[in-house]
């Protein structure tokens, strides 16, 4: 059986992670509450800072990062993959509804 | 002579070392099963997020969260943040084979995924007492018929939405803490989680959606015991680090839900 991932263990690095994403969120707290942004602009930039901070955590706190990279790419890959088709089904059938005038 | 053929015929099988052939992604299985339902599990979440910005976008979408809630899920996410960093820590414990340790940190995940889902079901009960709700909850005394009650007759995809994500979220945590609590404490647990359910249902009073919500933890309790007694195990650094991953994933659909469901229907 292969042992349990074995890689850089430096602790400190993992607080520096959560320091960041705490850090983030309050950046996020302050776009929110600045409105700076109009909606769509907004969740566009909201979103990539949930990226950012969801690779933070994969990376880091799940430890992909050591995984091997086969299994670090098939796992990337197939999740966004699938995110792409879902959003290529999604927002256009959606609109077309919305054209259509069907409620 | 036959011993020889069969330990010829292993290495044959196994390699001339007689070992196994190594694993295809360089993992241990169960920690490639969890991935694997992590994946389809971020599927899940990720159509209700779909559906959710699409009606966030195309809606006339409503903007009723004041300070109070917002300073509420602040607090919840840092909540979540925390306990993904003492889940790393568990995880450093077990693999060095601290078995004191391992537990306490354990433990204070535990604490601060209680801490959210407390935190979360407070939220609930005031929005649902200032009259946002679904047709099936029951209808506190004293609900109240302003903003929110409009909201909920007048665009219920906000309602649907919040309701539908927030509880699919608070599920996943739930199931989360029992399955940490199972990984530290092992039958231990059985009767504390059982003493949770019990003073939930007879203290969260009957016009409370959570007093039928906290049935969740017997069907938590009823799953345990089966596990627990139908294959007891002392459970080793692979089984702390695969909870870890289920752990840190329920910390990350929420740096979505949080921005999207609750800081893009600020008040200002």
């Amino acid at each position: 059986m292969h042992d349990v991932a074995k890689h850089d263990d430096s602790k400190g690095q993992y607080f520096w992670v959560w320091g960041a994403l705490l850090v983030l969120t309050g950046v996020e707290v302050w776009l929110g509450y600045r409105q700076i942004f109009e909606p769509v602009r907004m969740l566009e930039a909201l979103l990539v800072l949930s990226v950012i901070k969801s690779a933070l955590i994969i990376a880091y706190f799940m430890h992909l990062k050591f995984e091997t990279a086969l299994m670090r790419w098939m796992l990337v890959i197939s999740v966004a993959g699938l995110f792409v088709i879902m959003y290529f089904f999604f927002f256009p059938d959606a609109g077309r509804i919305l054209r259509l005038g069907v409620h | 002579m036959a011993d020889a053929t069969l330990q010829h015929s292993a290495a044959a099988l196994h390699g001339p070392a007689g070992e196994f052939e190594a694993p295809l992604f360089g993992a241990y299985s169960k920690k490639v099963g969890m991935w694997l339902f992590l994946a389809s599990d971020s599927l899940t979440f990720g159509a209700l997020l779909f559906a959710f910005s699409y009606n966030r976008i195309y809606t006339a979408w409503p903007t009723p969260f004041g300070k109070d809630s917002i300073i509420n899920a602040t607090v919840m996410t840092a909540c979540l943040l925390s306990s993904s960093l003492t889940m790393v820590l568990g995880v450093f414990a077990a693999q060095r084979g601290d078995r004191a340790w391992t537990r306490n940190w354990l433990l204070a995940t535990m604490a601060f995924g209680t801490a959210f889902i407390v935190l979360h079901g407070m939220e609930w009960t005031k929005l649902i007492h200032e009259g946002l709700s679904l047709p099936g909850f029951p209808k506190p005394a004293g609900q109240e018929a302003g903003e929110f009650a409009r909201i909920s007759t007048g665009v219920p995809q906000f309602a649907a939405t919040f309701f539908g994500l927030t509880a699919m979220h608070m599920l996943h945590v739930t199931i989360g803490v029992i399955y940490l609590g199972v990984v530290a404490l092992r039958k231990w647990f059985l009767p504390i989680l059982g003493v949770i359910w019990l003073a939930a249902f007879f203290l969260i009073p009957s016009d409370n959606v959570f007093h039928y919500g906290v049935h969740a933890l017997l069907i938590g309790l009823i799953v345990s015991s089966v596990i627990l007694f139908l294959k007891p195990k002392d459970y080793d650094a692979h089984d702390v680090e695969v909870s870890g991953l289920y752990w840190h994933f329920v910390d990350l659909v929420w740096m979505f839900i949080f921005p999207l469901v609750y800081l893009m229907s600020t008040k200002i």
